[in-house]
């Protein structure tokens, strides 16, 4: 998968190399902005209130 | 390059891409941990930051409303989300003290301890009860559970320090609503004390529990040039 990433990147060594730091800054940024925040609104330990119902306005509080 | 297609290559290719596959899945999560126990530390100082100056500037501004009466708040003028005290744990620390905001919706948690709408405003007859996270966006209440009785809980407004002292801990289930009456488990009962009830999620890093700390309010103090509850003297 990365060496066939690897492969297709255009240009020479020096531009490939600041490609694949894009790419790579890319993928973090789409984790820390939308995949996490998202995926931690599933998991228990942001429930810190006491209450009955599951919460419908938000997913977890 | 042609490679040649057999078995043992179509093999090999399948094992290497499943364990890139595995590693970067490996790596994934470890960025989530990082997330989860510095990223959101990171979004909550800055919106403590904020709204500790949004506060400050608010109480150093004339009042829209008479206030003055110990256990006066008018929420009304507080939109969710919005800071309504400061808190201070100085048993825990000197470092020890976050903005209260107004909701404990998931986003309003995100930025400090929530006020849970509906509950006592500081200082008034009740029980006000404030929830919090124990584990990440700042972890407010991270070491809640070392809060003792007698233990001393500040809360700062805009004329008054209250000084509450700790005078108890439980370990309830999370449907617990009991714990928000007026009278803690007495649904329906007229309160006479002023209580402060702290929630956090327990043990750390799950919710299988809630902690709850209770305190009852020791005394009112106004605040003025130079004036400094005891409790937290020596700061």
């Amino acid at each position: 998968m990365y060496s066939w990433i690897w492969r297709h990147l255009p240009g020479p060594l020096a531009v490939r190399l600041g490609e694949l730091v894009v790419l790579l800054a890319a993928a973090v940024a789409l984790l820390f902005l939308v995949v996490f925040p998202r995926v931690e609104s599933l998991l228990p330990y942001s429930d810190v209130t006491v209450n009955q119902q599951p919460d419908t306005a938000s997913p977890s509080p | 390059m042609t490679v040649v297609e057999t078995a043992g290559n179509r093999l090999r290719w399948l094992l290497r891409g499943l364990g890139q596959l595995l590693i970067t899945a490996g790596v994934v999560v470890l960025l989530f941990c990082v997330y989860e126990l510095k990223v959101t530390n990171l979004y909550t100082e800055q919106q403590q930051k904020t709204l500790d100056t949004q506060l400050a500037r608010e109480w150093a501004a004339p009042p829209t409303s008479p206030v003055g009466k110990p256990g006066q708040v008018h929420l009304a003028a507080f939109d969710d989300g919005a800071g309504i005290a400061r808190i201070y744990l100085p048993t825990l620390g000197r470092d020890q003290v976050h903005v209260v905001v107004e909701g404990v919706t998931h986003e309003d948690l995100k930025k400090g301890p929530g006020h849970y709408p509906g509950t006592a405003v500081p200082g008034a007859v009740g029980n006000m009860v404030v929830s919090g996270h124990r584990t990440t966006y700042g972890a407010p209440f991270n070491r809640l559970d070392e809060l003792h009785p007698g233990d001393a809980v500040v809360l700062e407004t805009r004329t008054f320090f209250y000084t509450y002292r700790v005078t108890g801990t439980t370990i309830v289930s999370p449907d617990a609503l009991g714990e928000t009456d007026p009278v803690p488990n007495h649904p329906g009962q007229v309160a006479t004390q002023r209580l402060l009830t702290l929630t956090t999620c327990n043990p750390k890093y799950s919710a299988r529990t809630r902690l709850v700390v209770r305190a009852l309010l020791e005394a009112p103090l106004a605040k003025g040039k130079g004036v400094v509850p005891p409790a937290l003297q020596g700061r």
